[in-house]
């Protein structure tokens, strides 16, 4: 394995009773890089960080921690902390002591741990709380708390459990930002699980994206919303439209695709097991749709589509329009002034450049 | 609207629960010989009280078997909660059960088996046969109390204390024992409150070795009732509130 690298799992599987919560999953993280593990709730993510905290075994696989092999540490001699999914903060201690708890393990001296724990809730933004109680704190408070109480111990490895679950949408926006400050302030190498695709896609340098227990990509987030690997991190990160049709000819690196109601649109070949008769699945983001009145760039494929209603939401208004076949579609609404307005059941012309679209085998 | 009624009920209620106490704080300061005179202050009987060495003895030897009885059963009782909250095992519904049937089936049941017990293996009656039969009653609730606290504890706790760097005692010391310390408090004042006035069991596991309080006094108002037990009862009652008011005062400060 890379020697630079602080994480590295091999065929890492947990089974529960014969069914594997995690399923040969092996992974690769750089020193001082922030890692998420992005999967719909029960796809195993907590069973994998309980492995690489020493909570749990695993039935087979290997975890390295900078070239260490992990398996048989017990938790409180591995060089990991966790930031638990509900805090897990001491009721009975001050935020102080909390934070103060891990150095004393390590029997550093008061007056030093006095001094790293005023050090390190300046850095988390609240100086001088020490003597509070946590549950005198809000949740983002709490939160930071729970934070430092790992980070003051400069671990080499800091494991993350869907830690803004508890907060509310617009703290949970700024924790997003700053936890990506605080990461790349302390230098530490973050592994962070959420269901949450926008967490995972604003603070990650890689995102592994699992189901089922299994890792169906591993990518920068950028590669994986504009390069999906398979029709279920297509469906999974961002947004996205899914039309399904009959595969009836490849050109190149396009699909033509007839729909159910018989109208042919086109998308680009994103998987090489298809076949041509296959069932497939073409997506679409909702930004690469264009509302056409009936001008068309040449090498646009489309569809009629009726207007179902406007949603306005600011810089991520869109349009839901019933295609050919059924499909219900979403179209981007540009807020600079240059969409048309729509009347309800209008007719218009969804277009989308091939080489933006999808197209994956059916998942039956 | 009046509220006469309910005020008037509520006073009947009280006037119920606190005249008896009244009437024996009252005459332990009577300095009449009989219980239905009143001659005047005095704290002779008090006096009397003390004077009375087979009273001041049987008072330690009650204070001290409530005390060794609440310590011992909330010992085994904490371990024995900690045990049945961690671990799964067949049998355990049962076993919980069990628990209720100690604390619910009549005194004299359990009295008279203890003494079966007791003789069948030939213990000698007194302070040990006390001990043991003390804490076989206070156990249980000693055990739902620890078992209650457990129950809101959060599993992660434990977990976050050994990810930082602790071992298995050092949690158990600095985070299990802090959380369930109020119960273990509650547990211990509810074991000694138990023992402390207890006549039906130790009536049946005493012997003439270790005379207790309770079944003192029970012998003394046979033969009618002096006014020295109304002095005993007062001091009983000052000792029970005051045990009642730190027990709050720690609960309420854990709480904090
Ligand atoms: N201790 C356990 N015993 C049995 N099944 C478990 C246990 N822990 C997790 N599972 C199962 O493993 C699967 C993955 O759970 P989990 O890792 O908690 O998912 P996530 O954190 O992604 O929501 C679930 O189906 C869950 O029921
Ligand atoms: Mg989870």
């Amino acid at each position: 394995m890379a020697s630079d690298s602080d994480l590295s799992c091999t065929g890492l599987v947990r089974r529960f009773s014969g069914h594997a919560a995690v399923d040969h999953v092996s992974l690769n993280v750089p020193a001082g890089t922030f890692f998420s593990i992005l999967g719909p709730s029960g796809c195993g993510k907590t069973t994998l960080l309980r492995m690489l905290a020493g909570f749990d075994k695993p039935d087979q696989g290997d975890i390295y921690i900078r070239g260490q092999r992990m398996n048989d540490v017990p938790p409180n001699r591995r060089p990991v902390n966790m930031v638990f999914q509900h805090l897990a903060l001491f009721p009975t201690m001050s935020v102080g002591d909390n934070i103060g708890y891990g150095l004393k393990r390590q029997k550093v001296p008061l007056a030093e741990r006095r001094k790293r724990i005023a050090e390190v809730l300046e850095q988390v933004g609240l100086p001088g709380l020490e003597g509070r109680n946590p549950q005198q704190l809000s949740g983002g408070q709490r939160q930071r708390v729970a934070l430092a109480r790992c980070l003051v111990l400069k671990p080499t490895l800091l494991l993350l459990d869907e830690p803004l679950g508890a907060l509310d949408l617009k703290l949970r926006e700024q924790m997003k930002v700053e936890l990506k400050h605080l990461q790349k302030a302390f230098g530490t190498t973050f592994v962070y699980i959420t269901h949450d695709q926008s967490e995972a896609m604003v603070m990650s340098d890689q995102v592994a994206v699992m189901k089922d227990g299994r890792f169906d990509q591993v990518a920068p987030p950028e590669a994986l919303y504009r390069e999906p690997a398979t029709p279920f991190v297509a469906g999974f990160v961002g947004d996205n439209n899914r039309i399904s049709g009959d595969l009836v000819a490849v050109q190149g690196e396009l699909a033509e695709i007839r729909l159910d109601d018989g109208s042919l649109v086109r998308g680009r070949i994103a998987s090489d097991d298809l076949e041509t008769g296959g069932r497939v699945d073409l997506f679409i983001r909702p930004e690469s749709l264009v509302l056409a009145g009936d001008a068309l760039n040449s090498g646009y494929s489309g569809m009629d589509a009726c207007i179902r209603s406007t949603l306005f939401d600011g810089a991520n208004s869109r349009v839901e329009a019933e295609g050919a076949g059924n499909n219900t579609l979403y179209a981007r609404l540009p807020q600079d002034g240059s969409a048309p307005r729509f009347n309800e059941n209008a007719t218009v012309r969804l277009a989308w450049d091939p080489a933006l679209a999808r197209v994956f085998g059916a998942r039956i | 609207m009046s509220h006469w009624l309910p005020r008037t009920y509520l006073a009947l209620v009280y006037l119920l629960l606190y005249v008896p106490i009244a009437v024996l704080v009252v005459f332990s300061f009577n300095d009449s010989r009989t219980g239905y005179e009143w001659g005047g202050l005095s704290l002779r009987w008090y006096e009397a009280l003390f004077d009375n060495r087979a009273m001041v003895r049987a008072m330690w030897n009650s204070l001290w078997l409530a005390l060794s009885a609440a310590t011992v059963s909330t010992l085994i009782g904490a371990l024995t909660a900690l045990a049945l909250h961690r671990y799964r095992f067949r049998g355990k519904q049962i076993l919980n059960g069990m628990l209720f049937v100690v604390m619910m089936s009549p005194e004299i049941v359990l009295a008279i088996s203890l003494l079966a017990l007791f003789l069948l293996v030939g213990m000698q009656l007194g302070y040990v046969s006390l001990l043991l039969a003390h804490v076989t009653f206070c156990l249980p609730f000693v055990v739902i109390t620890v078992m209650a606290r457990l129950s809101g504890f959060d599993e992660r706790l434990p977990e976050a204390a050994r990810d930082l760097g602790a071992s298995d005692f050092v949690m158990t010391r600095t985070v299990l024992i802090p959380v369930i310390m109020p119960a273990l408090l509650a547990g211990w004042l509810l074991g000694f409150t138990l023992s402390l006035d207890d006549v039906v069991v130790s009536t049946f596991v005493s012997g003439p070795t270790y005379e207790i309080l309770p079944l003192r006094i029970y012998s003394m108002v046979r033969v009618g009732l002096k006014p020295e037990v109304n002095a005993l009862g007062t001091l009983l009652l000052v000792f029970s509130l005051v045990m009642l008011i730190l027990s709050q005062w720690i609960l309420l400060r854990s709480r904090r």
